[in-house]
């Protein structure tokens, strides 16, 4: 499988992203600068996390009207699994491919620390490896993650099951205190409509190697090995 | 504090503070090199700024620029060194 990692000015998780993919079997990665690279013939693509254009007017603003963003919606549209992660995610908020903004976090100060996710949604390219219900420790390091919605908007989202991830305790349960943004409900990661997009807050591309966690973990292999369609014993 | 009373109305005043116009702005120009020069070619400069809205009791307009203005001298609400701060009349509020 093909995947693209969407360099912009200001990206900084690009290689992480394309070091994860290319350490899980099946997945060939290749970096793609945003204005110029043809996005055609990949199978899947991923917008990684950064500062992109220096998060200058809003995180991710300026990114969503560069000439890739229309390549990338036309990819979304016709089912191409797309990952944004942290910057990635605004970005792709900002572009209108997934609902709601990204708002600085309540404590107006970048937080930078490990957290435990529960998954909502196991139906996505990026989250099938996973049972639904099933914690994960990821890191998070961001100013802009707070996801804000309209009630309404929210109410549709929860029925329509594109919550993907929340933010809980170890035991899986979404407390206030485990909110490390003041995101509404816990949110950590949504989905568009037909479930091919996905943007998450917390890093996976950081969390592939037991030796980068206090933990011994690597639980974000499990979003690279979904999107291989590898099975959860690793084949 | 002194100096309130309740028979003042409640004024809007309007500060906007940017860099300095011989300071160079790289989120303006960032701005209108990335996202609005393509788009729209008469657009020529962008200047990037922070507003901050006060509601302020005072005898008139120009006493709440002036107090505001005070104020934000005072308090070191911008950096003289560094910006300009523009201090709009205040204007009833509701």
């Amino acid at each position: 499988m093909n995947v693209a990692v969407v360099r912009f000015p200001g990206s900084n998780c690009d290689l992480d992203v394309v070091a994860a993919l290319g350490a899980t079997k099946g997945l060939k990665p290749k970096l793609v600068w945003h204005e110029n690279d043809d996005l055609e013939g990949f199978d899947a693509l991923i917008l990684p996390g950064g500062f992109s254009f220096g998060d200058y007017l809003r995180a991710g603003a300026i990114a969503a009207r560069s000439p890739s963003i229309v390549r990338v919606r036309r990819l979304a549209e016709r089912g191409v699994p797309i990952l944004g992660i942290c910057n990635g995610f605004q970005i792709l908020v900002e572009a209108g491919l997934l609902p709601g903004s990204l708002l600085r976090n309540s404590g107006l100060r970048f937080v930078c620390k490990w957290v435990t996710l529960r998954v909502e949604n196991n139906r996505t390219p990026f989250t099938r490896r996973s049972r639904r219900g099933e914690v994960l420790r990821l890191p998070i390091a961001h100013n802009e993650g707070r996801l804000f919605l309209p009630k309404d908007e929210l109410a549709a989202l929860n029925r329509k099951g594109r919550i993907v991830f929340r933010y809980t305790n170890e035991k899986g349960e979404p407390t206030p205190g485990k909110n490390p943004n003041g995101s509404q409900e816990n949110i950590a990661g949504i989905c568009n409509e037909d479930g091919n997009v996905l943007g998450m807050m917390p890093h996976p591309e950081r969390a592939v190697d037991p030796i980068l966690s206090s933990e011994g973990r690597s639980d974000g292999l499990a979003i690279f090995e979904s999107l291989a369609g590898l099975s959860r014993s690793g084949n | 504090m002194p100096g309130i009373t309740e028979q003042h109305p409640i004024f809007v005043v309007e500060v906007v503070i940017s860099n300095k116009v011989a300071a160079k702005d790289p989120e303006g120009d960032v701005i209108h090199r990335d996202l609005v020069k393509s788009h729209f070619p008469q657009v020529k400069s962008v200047r990037v700024g922070k507003s901050l809205r006060f509601r302020i009791e005072a005898a008139s307009p120009l006493d709440a620029q002036s107090l505001v203005r005070r104020m934000c001298d005072e308090l070191r609400i911008y950096n003289p060194a560094a910006h300009d701060c523009q201090i709009a009349p205040g204007r009833l509020d509701g």
